[in-house]
């Protein structure tokens, strides 16, 4: 009995561990095939119409209704305090520290990432990988590479322009809607918004994201289950576990990060 | 889809995004011409810098003029060394005198520089000899206590 429990256990040990060494090389076989995906970079550019172009339209709807959010929520706190001008400031900090990198990089592991894993998975259910490879076409720089670069330079642009368009949306509700003085609104912005400790460290976030959500999303379609049931979990895997590593990865950030502020 | 058109939609996407981007840096943030502008240092020392912070605003007539570089403490003079890197086209008497201040009544500390009649200017990398230090409001309110408890006493006699 209790050695049929601690077998199991190593089993589990050993296969979690055989795992992660398995992603380990796998994300090192992505860089030392990166080769074909930057000097074919057409094929870079496709994934980036794939995963970043056909996510603009939910990143910037959903960036517009945080944003509105934001405002509403934010002016109905702050002018208890008498302080409604400092709305752009909230607005603004929220979403370029925090919400805009960290709301965008789930949106695009539920929209992109999924996709490549689907992707990826039926491709080797299908065995068209291996086709390739019988071709001497090596997979991991056909396939997985470009579509993890092309994730990899979506991530950011896709946060930016959530927290811009955030920020549009807080300005719509807190200036126009509700009536918050305009210059007010944008010089206090301004005046606390620094560019390196706030802008810069919410660019470096969603660059450290997109590596994450597109890495594991390569990783699970290429390591799926060759089956219909196969592919399935693994798109729930990719969700999954990029949600997690995302909000952990997050915290880890922030606490190097805003230490001292 | 067609080469061509990927590739448009393509590049709007990622001119679109680094549009994002110059908007966050410049006009949410303050990556204005400002921070690029040529400074000069001047050094002051004060007894106290209560809450001053670094890249703290230096200002003069409420006008934002430079920024706080550098808060050192020296241990022979038991004072608080504090940098200034003020733009280079603002140029400040000999007899500028520098204060710590506080924005409204718990806002955050800046420098104000209030500008003295003398006709010789600060140099880059001079010392302003004048300074005043931060109010420390428990300070002041434990002065104001003592002040009245002694009125007090004098009232009893």
């Amino acid at each position: 009995m209790l050695k049929r429990l601690l077998s199991r256990l190593g089993a589990s040990v050993v296969d979690s561990l055989w795992r992660l060494g398995f992603a380990a090389r796998f994300f090192w076989a992505i860089l030392t095939h990166s080769g074909t995906a930057l000097v074919r970079f057409n094929l870079t550019i496709r994934e980036v119409f794939f995963s970043g172009v056909m996510s603009l339209v939910i990143i910037l709807v959903s960036g517009l209704f945080v944003g509105l959010v934001l405002g509403l929520q934010g002016y109905d706190t702050l002018q208890r305090y008498g302080s409604s001008e400092a709305l752009g400031i909230l607005v603004a900090l929220s979403l370029v520290r925090e919400l805009g990198p960290v709301v965008a990089a789930l949106l695009f592991a539920s929209r992109a990432g999924s996709s490549i894993t689907a992707e990826v998975g039926i491709m080797k259910a299908s065995e068209q990988l291996k086709a390739m490879d019988m071709m001497a076409v090596n997979p991991i720089a056909r396939v997985v590479a470009p579509r993890f670069w092309g994730g990899v330079i979506s991530m950011p642009l896709l946060a930016a322009l959530f927290s811009a368009m955030g920020i549009f949306g807080g300005w719509l509700i807190g200036v126009q809607f509700i009536g918050v003085d305009d210059g007010a609104f944008w010089s206090q912005m301004q005046a606390s918004v620094d560019f390196r400790t706030d802008v810069l460290n919410g660019v470096i976030k969603s660059v450290v994201f997109g590596i994450a959500v597109s890495f594991i999303a390569v990783f699970e379609g290429f390591d799926a289950t060759p089956t219909a049931e196969g592919v399935s979990a693994a798109i729930t895997r990719t969700v999954v576990t990029s949600a997690l590593a995302i909000l952990a990865l997050d915290f880890v950030l922030t606490s190097f990060m805003f230490r001292g502020l | 889809m067609k080469r061509t058109v990927l590739d448009l939609w393509v590049g709007a996407f990622v001119a679109v995004g680094i549009a994002a981007v110059l908007f966050l840096a410049l006009k949410v943030g303050n990556l204005s011409a400002a921070n690029f502008a040529e400074t000069y240092r001047l050094e002051a020392r004060f007894d106290n810098i209560g809450g001053l912070k670094v890249r703290g605003p230096v200002k003069s007539a409420g006008v934002v003029v430079g920024r706080v570089a550098d808060i050192r403490f020296d241990p022979e003079t038991y004072e608080a060394v504090v940098t200034l890197n003020i733009e280079s086209r603002y140029r400040f008497p000999k007899d500028t005198f520098a204060s710590i201040l506080t924005a409204g009544l718990l806002g955050e500390n800046y420098v104000g520089l209030d500008v003295g009649g003398e006709e010789k200017k600060l140099q880059p990398g001079d010392t302003i000899a004048k300074t005043q230090s931060a109010v420390v409001l428990e300070k002041l309110i434990s002065q104001f206590m003592f002040n009245k408890a002694s009125e007090g006493d004098a009232d009893k006699k």
